[in-house]
């Protein structure tokens, strides 16, 4: 196999585009574990971590620009690069999304919260596993894992749809706890944004294996 | 009648076909350098041939013009039809065929003499004789190739003074000078530097419009710059012929992604 540098160069960023997913992912779960104990220095440490995760994103699209000038790749290994430079930004978006629900949590702090947020805890759940799959199917170029995402996605669509809901007629019937109610459901949008961006990353995947542009967030 | 159907309707005609091969096979004693062979290069565009080196790409470009005869133990079978006319049949005149068909090789090779005698050379050879008729050909020819502002103060010098980049371009104004339908180029930029093969580049792109160009070429970023199609010959056998924009980003043969991405071998 020749170009066996340029492999080792792809690996390497594979490697820290998984390091990245790790980061985000841990601060979605921090966020949420921060909600679940309404816990505000748990909040305020996911806001603090969330420049590594920026400065990652740097480090990795840095490293695929350099490469995609020196090799000058074509085909599937300009697709490869070209994804994970928007991968990474998705992953960047989804460590913001986790800020947010940290400072909602902060908002929220020591007010009661409705049944609802086990409702939202529920859903963050599938996210977490939204990020492990896209993760795997990023890194094996898996498109039976990146479908799946999408058929998840359309769950979590529903579940954030169907806790609105419930939010709103609480808020009616409990018109002292809007304020906090309104944080849960921002929180809940952060989730289903978050799943939007990990769908993207599946677009991405199936675009890099297929060649074919397609829209799952439809 | 929906949009949809409105436009499909309206696709332009298919170009001219100005090669087509078929089953062309060629041997050299007993290596059969080119495998049934069968392509159809549209006028008016620019096709590249890519493929490593003895893949039969230079050879079947030399084909097209009949160079390749030149070589004593060269047998083909199968047909080349040049406009519609089979130009292996031995009663076609390869002179006409040299007329038609100009040809840029890897290396410049002016001839020694001024840069003006260059270029009239071949219109002298047909016939034409007037100062000023030969004049307008130089300069017209010059100015098509990209190179007049570069040397029409220098028309009498020996040709032999102008850099790389330029008598490579004179090559070309030597070619167009003769008006011919087709131009092969043979790797006319790998002695070129950078910028001489940008400006061959666009040089190319421009004379599209008026002439059908078929280049070899080894840089495959230059195939992906300048070609409307391109060729991958591998082994003497064409593996695949597309567009360029899709051989390039989603080739269908597996041979031809590892070899656009350098895993070859």
């Amino acid at each position: 196999m020749v170009r066996e540098n340029f492999e080792d160069k792809l690996q390497e960023l594979k490697d820290q585009v998984l390091q990245m997913n790790d980061m985000a992912k841990s601060a979605i779960t921090r966020s949420l574990i921060a909600l679940d104990q309404q816990d505000e220095q748990q909040a305020q440490a996911v806001i603090d971590h969330d420049e590594e995760i920026n400065k990652m994103e740097d480090e990795i699209n840095d490293q695929a620009i350099w490469l995609i000038a020196s090799e000058q790749p074509v085909a599937k290994d300009l697709r490869r690069l070209v994804i994970t430079l928007k991968a990474t930004n998705d992953i960047e978006r989804i460590g913001d999304l986790a800020v947010n629900i940290a400072k909602s949590v902060k908002r929220i702090g020591n007010a009661e919260l409705p049944q609802e947020k086990q409702d939202v805890l529920n859903t963050a759940s599938i996210v977490e596993q939204m990020l492990d799959l896209v993760i795997d199917a990023y890194l094996e170029e898996d498109l039976e894992k990146a479908f799946e995402i999408s058929r998840i996605d359309d769950q979590v669509d529903n579940q954030y749809g169907d806790s609105i809901q419930k939010m709103l007629k609480h808020m009616t019937k409990h018109p002292d706890e809007i304020s906090s109610i309104t944080q849960l459901a921002f929180i809940s949008r952060y989730l289903e944004r978050a799943a939007d961006h990990v769908t993207n990353i599946a677009e991405g995947i199936i675009y890099l294996v297929k060649g074919k542009h397609v829209d799952l967030n439809n | 009648m929906s949009i949809k159907e409105t436009d499909q309707n309206n696709t332009p005609n298919p170009k001219n076909i100005v090669y087509d091969t078929q089953d062309l096979n060629l041997w050299y004693g007993e290596t059969h350098a080119l495998k049934n062979i069968n392509l159809s290069i549209n006028e008016k565009e620019i096709t590249a041939i890519i493929g490593p080196s003895g893949c039969g790409k230079s050879t079947y470009l030399k084909t097209l013009n009949r160079m390749v005869e030149m070589v004593p133990s060269v047998r083909t079978s199968g047909d080349i039809k040049y406009n519609g006319k089979s130009i292996l049949d031995r009663s076609f005149k390869v002179e006409d065929l040299r007329t038609r068909v100009g040809m840029v090789f890897q290396k410049p090779n002016p001839f020694p003499k001024s840069v003006y005698e260059n270029v009239a050379y071949g219109p002298k050879i047909h016939g034409i004789r007037d100062k000023k008729t030969l004049d307008e050909i130089v300069e017209k020819s010059l100015k098509d190739a990209f190179i007049w502002d570069e040397v029409k103060d220098r028309l009498k010098e020996n040709a032999y003074g102008l850099s790389g980049g330029q008598q490579q371009r004179l090559c070309i104004a030597r070619t167009l000078a003769i008006e011919p339908d087709v131009i092969l180029m043979d790797e006319p930029t790998s002695a070129l530097d950078p910028i001489s093969t940008l400006k061959v580049e666009e040089l190319v792109q421009n004379l599209k419009e008026n002439y059908s160009i078929i280049i070899v070429t080894h840089n495959m970023q230059q195939a992906a710059r300048i070609s409307d199609k391109t060729a991958f010959f591998l082994n003497g056998e064409v593996v695949e012929f597309d567009e360029t924009e899709t051989l390039f980003s989603n080739p269908s043969d597996k041979r031809t992604e590892d070899y656009i991405t350098g895993r070859f071998g």
